[in-house]
């Protein structure tokens, strides 16, 4: 291909000129953008009001492509989903998905219940849910895995609330809008969740690694017990989640731990769920962790 | 002689072309734009786990650059990138930088390399993409995650297999941008 004659100056001033304080522009651009890049990573918090604006704006589009998610599971299937054959495949699919976790969640249950029926007096109830709402959109090209929901401050939503939809835990809500919240995603290799295996009390930390596995590093080390197809829930422990809500399933075994894949994909997330704070617990606690995740 | 005489007003297409220019609105707006939602649709299309999805902006941008070498200015990185910084989740300023100094580089290198064939533009496109998300990955690590290199060789692949249908796409546009429209007087 031939170069396009009209990009010469040649010899008019004018359009030497403008050349040259095209490329000025250009390296100014450059520094701005190095300027904004140093005062995000010393102060993160400072364009988050405006990206809640942003997001705003395009929410309306974001709930219309959420309802049409609803029935895709990833990218893929979210191609597969819009078709009409694929919608009863997944939806039987996830149907099947939700019952294993239930069962799962249910083994996780009588075992908490056993736990308790020792500590006599002490009762558990689950709390109502803050908000549900939709998950409208995510950081899909970036590496940090962040999300938003459709609720804010307004709907009561604050800082550090897990979200959770019925298959498992989905994140926790790191900056709250008016209307509408970022959310940290369990999979972004800054979230770290307190878990335990469903069934008996092998307690490890659940760490996202940004590609959609978890990586389970086990707290006591040893004989690794974890084998392929473990269940794990969130154990409560530090008081930021509630705990009994599924997390991950165990896929490959490793030396310390294990990898393990997150039962509740956010592309399939229809609907969220928005817990409070877990009050049982001590609520500075909950505040540090919560704090911990975003420097 | 046929008494038939074709109408005057016909509205076919190429005849309501005659005496039209493109609409300076469109002619100038339509890439912007066309960046501008590219950068905002993938994020709201796919809720995704991991980071598969291309950076469809970036994609967009290189591939205006390299289709219509100075409609653009260079310093459109600044007021795309800000709005790209908006919707993608790293590091504010990431995309300001990152797209400025693309287009720096893309005008040096077309300033080289004047002739250029579907090619080379693929191979200087993807060598770009690959370092874009690669800066992109070292910038959020540096602030606060922690991910391996190796989890975004999938999206780099994919970046560069999607660039050229991403071209196609902005060829489209462009035909769409230079339709004349507005009547002269």
């Amino acid at each position: 291909m031939a170069p396009p004659a009209n990009r010469r100056s040649g010899y008019s001033r004018r359009a030497q000129y403008s050349t040259f304080f095209g490329y000025l522009a250009g390296a100014l651009g450059v520094l701005i953008g190095a300027a904004l890049l140093i005062i995000s990573i010393s102060n993160p918090d400072l364009f988050s009001s405006l990206r809640s604006v942003a997001t705003q704006t395009v929410e309306p589009a974001g709930g219309v492509t959420a309802r049409a998610r609803d029935t895709g599971r990833n990218i893929f299937a979210v191609i597969e989903g819009h078709a009409l054959s694929g919608s009863r495949v997944s939806k039987l699919q996830r149907e099947l998905a939700e019952a294993k976790v239930r069962l799962a969640e249910a083994q996780a249950v009588k075992a908490e219940n056993r736990r308790l029926q020792k500590l006599l007096g002490l009762t558990r109830a689950d709390p109502e849910p803050v908000a549900v709402t939709r998950l409208t959109s995510s950081t899909a090209s970036s590496s940090r895995r962040f999300a938003t929901i459709g609720a804010g401050h307004a709907d009561g939503v604050a800082k550090g609330m897990p979200v959770r939809s019925t298959l498992g835990l989905v994140g926790r809500v790191l900056k709250p809008g008016r209307y509408n919240s970022q959310i940290l995603l369990v999979t972004d290799t800054e979230s770290l969740v307190p878990v335990r295996r469903a069934g008996d009390d092998v307690a490890a930390f659940a760490r996202g690694r940004g590609d959609g596995t978890l990586r389970i590093r086990l707290i006591e080390l040893g004989i690794n017990p974890l084998k392929q197809g473990d269940v794990f829930v969130s154990s409560g422990a530090g008081g930021l989640y509630r705990p009994g809500i599924a997390i991950g399933v165990v896929t490959t075994v490793t030396t310390d731990g294990a990898i393990a894949r997150v039962l509740s994909n956010p592309a399939a997330s229809d609907f969220v769920i928005v817990d409070p704070v877990n009050t049982l617990n001590n609520r500075k606690l909950a505040q540090t962790a919560a704090d911990g995740g975003d420097e | 002689m046929n008494p038939k005489r074709p109408a005057q007003s016909s509205s076919g297409f190429f005849r309501r072309r005659i005496n039209r220019e493109p609409s300076p609105l469109l002619a100038i707006g339509l890439p912007w734009l066309s960046i501008v939602l590219a950068s905002v649709m993938m994020t709201i299309v796919v809720v995704a786990s991991a980071p598969i999805v291309p950076p469809l902006g970036f994609l967009a941008f290189i591939a205006w650059r390299q289709l219509r070498p100075g409609l653009l200015p260079v310093w459109a990185g600044l007021p795309l990138g800000i709005v790209d910084d908006l919707f993608s989740g790293q590091p504010f300023g990431n995309a300001v930088m990152l797209w400025s100094l693309a287009a720096i580089a893309l005008e040096i290198l077309e300033a080289r390399l004047p002739w250029r064939n579907f090619l080379t533009e693929w191979v200087v496109a993807g060598t770009l993409i690959a370092i874009y998300i690669g800066c992109g990955l070292l910038l959020a690590n540096f602030t606060a995650a922690s991910t391996p290199f190796l989890f975004v060789m999938p999206q780099i692949l994919l970046s560069i297999l999607i660039y050229p249908l991403v071209g196609r796409v902005a060829a489209f546009i462009d035909r769409i941008r230079l339709i004349p429209v507005v009547e002269v007087r």
